[in-house]
């Protein structure tokens, strides 16, 4: 009696679909990962958005002004959105430094900060100018939304950066921010995990990142061949749902139109 | 080595945080929290180190003349609270209090207010006809707002019907699109993180 207890509390089985789909998940970015990296090259299709940051890079350059980067502030570092942004960030970080560009970080989370600074610090003596690194332009501003909002938008004010990239977990603070970066005439690439923000972005940013496109930057930018082989295994899943959600769609159609109960097998 | 050992936390640490979501057993659940209790002290640590590099990079400005007056205001209103909070409390009739509801909360709605003028001049650009589908655009924003206002319009019920499908199917569609490809993107960025194939976080390749 007891062993069937522990049995049953050592696993909850409500949650058993989501542990079989996550368990079929882990096993094909495993096997796309580590078997057929090395099989054939990948090739990722054109992301305008991915595209532009060098040009957004260089635009800052040959302007003399700053870059600004910021994470937004609806996120911390738990988050894959940030961690995604963290990833971009280091490419820009590298080639600000290859360009002598200076790149101003502010962010509402002081682990956010950290991490940045660590990034941007490594992508500099990566590039070979470790002395270019200033660790004020990566600064803590103000955890709260607004605070966070109204430092940003000052900064942008009077600094006036040629170009500003907004990638992350954005909130209310979007358009804000993406307004005031378009009063200046910067140039304008945004990417971010909220659908209600991702119009706001589309419509006031020269370049959006949309949907999986941020968590595939990554890859894009670095060419990495795992990197860009888990992002196949994104599309492969993306297939398995489409033929579920045809098959789904097929079967509750004609179970309707028999009119025999429905059965909901696919609901979970 | 010092960068396995990030490596090997990250992984068990994320391992486990996998395994107990699917746990119901009473050491699943003390472990998770636990462990959002590290997360909790770990965070008011990095608070210190973000409060010590804002008064660091605002000074360093200041003595160098840039934007002084901004920064000097940012500087009292940082040093100031603290000092009100442990010297009268965070009572409702303290001077924390009062300058939280009648400096801070009036100047958080000023920014936030910006945002109606700021989504009408977004609005003027991205509601343009030049093409086919910004007409279409347009024209499904119209129909919304038009639904939605109290203007005595003929055929409102209808109107009302129409921008709800739009809203429920179309609309919908490109949004649980975007979800889909957005949770799947989060699921393999997790995943490269936890086996260690995504090291940016650890200030990248080596």
């Amino acid at each position: 009696m007891d062993l069937i207890i522990l049995t049953q509390s050592l696993f909850n089985t409500d949650r058993m679909a989501t542990f079989l789909i996550s368990l079929i998940a882990i096993a094909i970015v495993l096997y796309t990962t580590y078997f057929r990296k090395n099989k054939k090259p990948f090739t990722i299709r054109k992301i305008n958005g991915l595209q532009a940051v060098e040009d957004a890079i260089g635009r800052a350059t040959e302007m003399a002004r700053p870059l600004l980067y910021t994470p937004g502030w609806g996120g911390d570092i738990q988050r894959p959105t940030t961690i995604a942004s963290m990833n971009i960030l280091s490419f820009v970080a590298e080639k600000t430094a290859q360009y002598d560009c200076d790149l101003v970080f502010p962010t509402h989370d002081p682990i956010i900060m950290s991490v940045a600074q660590e990034v941007v610090k490594e992508s500099y003596s990566r590039a070979g100018y470790p002395d270019r690194y200033k660790e004020d332009n990566i600064s803590y501003v103000s955890s709260s939304q607004f605070g966070y909002a109204a430092a940003v938008d000052g900064i942008i004010s009077r600094t006036k950066p040629a170009s500003i990239f907004l990638l992350g977990t954005f909130e209310a603070e979007s358009l804000i921010l993406a307004e005031t970066g378009t009063s200046i005439n910067a140039i304008q690439i945004a990417g971010t995990d909220s659908t209600i923000q991702l119009s706001f972005f589309i419509v006031a940013c020269d370049y959006t990142l949309i949907g999986e496109e941020l968590f595939a930057a990554s890859g894009y930018l670095s060419g990495n061949k795992s990197i860009l082989a888990s992002v196949q295994a994104q599309d492969i899943m993306k297939i398995m749902i489409a033929v579920f959600i045809v098959t789904a769609v097929i079967w509750a159609t004609v179970e309707s139109l028999s009119g025999t109960p429905l059965s909901y097998w696919w609901k979970f | 080595m010092n960068r396995q050992i990030p490596l090997i936390v990250c992984f068990s640490f994320g391992l486990i945080m996998f395994l107990q979501y699917f746990s119901n057993h009473t050491i699943a659940r003390t472990m998770n929290l636990a462990i959002l209790d590290y997360w909790q002290i770990i965070f008011a640590f990095t608070l210190v180190l973000g409060v010590v590099s804002y008064i660091k990079a605002n000074m360093t400005k200041i003595s160098r003349g840039i934007d002084r007056p901004y920064l000097i205001v940012g500087l009292l209103g940082m040093i100031s609270m603290p000092i009100m909070a442990l010297i009268w409390g965070i009572k409702a009739d303290s001077p924390f209090m009062w300058m939280f509801e009648n400096v801070q909360a009036p100047m958080a709605s000023t920014v936030f207010a910006l945002l109606a003028f700021f989504v009408a001049s977004a609005s003027f650009r991205g509601f343009r006809a030049r093409s086919m589908q910004a007409s279409i655009l347009l024209g499904a924003a119209l129909i919304i707002l038009l639904s939605r206002s109290n203007l005595p319009i003929p055929y409102t019920e209808h109107l009302s019907e129409f921008a709800d499908w739009i809203r429920n199917y179309p609309s919908m569609t490109a949004r649980r699109a975007i979800l889909i490809g957005i949770g799947l993107g989060s699921l393999t960025t997790s995943m490269r993180v936890i086996l260690g194939i995504e090291r940016t976080w650890l200030g990248g390749e080596k």
